[in-house]
């Protein structure tokens, strides 16, 4: 009984877990999909092929006092011909923008990929600059002509304090950085929208057509 | 990207759109093509821009309040019967998890030169003003005979066949008024014209019994709507088909149609991304007009913006207004389909009635009067007419299959089955929904 109560008392006081809609952004092949594979299962694909199969992904993350449960929304292929849906960047309070840091190309469109978050997603939106396949330079030295690295830390974190992005560099592969990406999200993710619903307008009424119910009566006039 | 595929789609409205989510689940390798750099063909929610763009590209735009992506309107006033087929549809292939659904408010009708709430509950069928209190028991043992009806007991048909006798027939047998026909056919059953009276009333009594259904699984109406607009549906299913392996290309015209030797079969198209080939093309009817013929049909709508929600209607957030044929002095209804920011598709104030209907004079604007009457001041108006198109043939000589153009229904039961015939023309075997459950492996979580 005791157990009981306690377990009751404290589920009262324990703070809520709140579901962060995160999307993930970036030219075909840098390693989207490795890096949430990293973070919700600890495991690496080599030779994983294009993104196939999952709706998306959930994975629950405790920053201090605070539990956030990511939902994981991958463009599912859709990015290759620029057909990404308004549906993918709605509610969207977080991205990731990932690029290869041995591939320019992946870097000029992570550019892109930061505007287009800027017109399409939501204003307080938290983005991180990821630049991926840190692995491949590991053994690097500085200088060193035959380095594969083609974009240096300074221009990632250039770009990421022009734009007031959090950066990181990572190896999906090795699991280097890939933890402290998702926690350094969700400590920039403001208190409050994660008390109070993202619309506000939108909540009351909502219905859950899987299980085929409605909220409780919310006062209507009829 | 010169590839082969097992089915090319054409067009990302809901119908292809759906269609390519099945056919991607099942297995197949998709490519989904659309000329226009955005989703939803005609069923697209078009925000501000891209709405003043499509209906007054040079004209004036008054001042309205709210981001251009504030404003998600529909092109097509439709709303989901809440235990109909794309409800089904929707629920087995696990879509729900990317739209959410709000109910519709209320369902009122037109009757006697004033709107009335179409019951959905005992309560509200006892006060309501629609019926006298003869006709309400009249009404109501009507109403208790289609719900007891059994196929299997014949104790449950009395003196009626429903595969038989005319609806008409069974009217007359209940003794209904002619008002309460009105109500029951058209803002029940939901036909739009009077065709079904002399039809056998098996097809009105299921339209009645999902009618029923519907109002019972969420209370206020039968209806259910996406937030953010219609467009989300197609949007949806066409991220289910990417997640199973489709491939997207938006703002992608068809340069060329390539049939093989004979020239009858359809063998791929070229685009600027290359040369794709499939054995089977599903289209909408814009990507062959020379494939497709006019049923005869136009329909006329209108969008209109106000900024008060409709009169007589209780304030309501959200509802349908049907206004039957014979109230009017026409042959086809005229449907009002009224929304709010509570739905996501106008910024908070701001109420959008679309409005519809099937032409029938030279001319059409004057037609949808009855309905601007009820809406009190509008803001600003959009008209637009639409011919109603549906394929020459099964596609299944040719290998193009041709979806149908959206009719004038309120809501998507006459689409989905377009849906499911098609999909028995493409693939040979009915649509299962629950095996398409099954189909759906664990990957999800």
């Amino acid at each position: 009984m005791e157990l009981k109560s306690y377990d009751k008392y404290r589920m009262s006081f324990a703070p809520p877990t709140t579901s962060v809609k995160l999307v993930l952004l970036g030219e075909a092949a840098v390693g989207k999909s490795s890096l949430v594979l990293r973070f919700v299962s600890n495991d690496f694909q080599e030779n994983k092929e294009p993104t196939i199969g999952a709706a998306f992904l959930t994975q629950k993350c405790t920053i201090g006092e605070r539990t956030i449960k990511y939902e994981i929304w991958d463009t599912a292929g859709q990015e290759r011909f620029a057909s990404l849906a308004p549906m993918y960047y709605r509610n969207a309070q977080a991205a990731l923008v990932v690029y290869d840091i041995t591939k320019p190309a992946s870097f000029i469109k992570a550019r892109h990929w930061v505007k287009e978050l800027h017109e399409q997603a939501s204003k307080d939106i938290t983005i991180a600059l990821v630049g991926n396949k840190h692995d491949l330079v590991e053994d690097d030295n500085d200088g060193d002509d035959s380095s594969l690295r083609k974009v240096s830390i300074e221009e990632g974190q250039k770009l990421a304090d022009e734009e007031g992005l959090l950066f990181f560099e990572t190896s999906a592969k090795t699991a280097y950085n890939v933890n402290e990406v998702f926690v350094g999200i969700g400590s920039k993710i403001p208190e409050a929208p994660l008390l109070k619903p993202q619309q506000p307008q939108a909540t009351d009424g909502r219905i859950d057509l899987s299980t085929g119910t409605a909220p409780a009566a919310d006062g209507c006039a009829c | 990207m010169d590839e082969n595929y097992d089915v090319i789609v054409l067009g990302t409205g809901l119908t292809e759109c759906v269609l390519s989510g099945l056919l991607s689940v099942d297995g197949k390798k998709v490519l989904h093509i659309d000329r226009q750099d955005f989703y939803g063909g005609e069923l697209a929610s078009l925000n501000l821009g891209q709405l003043y763009n499509k209906f007054r590209p040079s004209g004036q735009k008054p001042e309205l309040r709210g981001r251009d992506r504030d404003w998600c309107v529909d092109l097509i006033p439709k709303f989901l019967m809440a235990n109909g087929e794309l409800t089904n549809i929707l629920v087995h292939t696990n879509v729900t998890r990317y739209i959410e659904f709000k109910q519709i408010g209320g369902s009122y009708v037109y009757r006697n030169g004033r709107i009335a709430k179409v019951p959905s509950n005992q309560a509200e069928a006892i006060s309501s003003s629609l019926m006298g209190i003869f006709e309400k028991r009249r009404m109501k043992q009507f109403l208790d005979y289609l719900t007891k009806w059994d196929d299997d007991d014949a104790s449950t048909h009395g003196a009626l066949d429903l595969d038989k006798n005319t609806m008409n027939e069974v009217y007359n047998y209940f003794r209904l008024e002619n008002g309460t026909r009105d109500f029951i056919g058209h803002a029940m059953a939901l036909w739009s014209n009077d065709d079904y009276l002399n039809e056998v009333a098996r097809p009105t009594y299921e339209r009645i019994i999902l009618y029923g259904q519907s109002v019972a699984k969420y209370g206020k109406s039968p209806y259910i709507y996406p937030l953010y607009g219609l467009g989300e549906l197609p949007q949806g299913f066409a991220r289910l088909s990417a997640i199973y392996g489709g491939t997207y290309m938006l703002d992608t015209p068809i340069d060329e149609v390539i049939y093989d030797d004979d020239n009858k079969k359809f063998a791929g198209v070229k685009t600027k991304e290359g040369t794709a080939k499939a054995p089977i093309v599903i289209a909408d009817p814009t990507y062959f007009p020379e494939k497709v013929k006019k049923t005869g049909q136009k329909v006329i709508r209108a969008m209109c913006i106000l900024e008060h929600p409709v009169p007589n209607t209780h304030d309501l957030d959200s509802v349908q207004i049907v206004i039957p044929q014979n109230q009017v002095g026409r042959k086809n209804d005229i449907y009002i389909a009224v929304l709010s920011d509570v739905h996501c598709v106008v910024p908070k104030g701001y109420y959008l009635a679309i409005v519809s209907t099937i032409i029938e004079t030279e001319t059409p604007h004057v037609e949808l009067e009855p309905a601007f009457k009820l809406l009190g001041p509008r803001l600003d108006t959009l008209m637009g007419i639409a011919e109603i198109y549906e394929p020459q043939d099964d596609g299944t000589a040719s290998g193009i299959y041709i979806s149908k153009s959206y009719d004038a229904t309120s809501h998507f039961e006459s689409a989905t089955d377009d849906i499911k015939d098609l999909y028995f023309r493409v693939t040979g075997k009915p649509l299962v929904l629950e095996k398409l459950t099954e189909g759906l492996n664990g990957l999800d979580e």
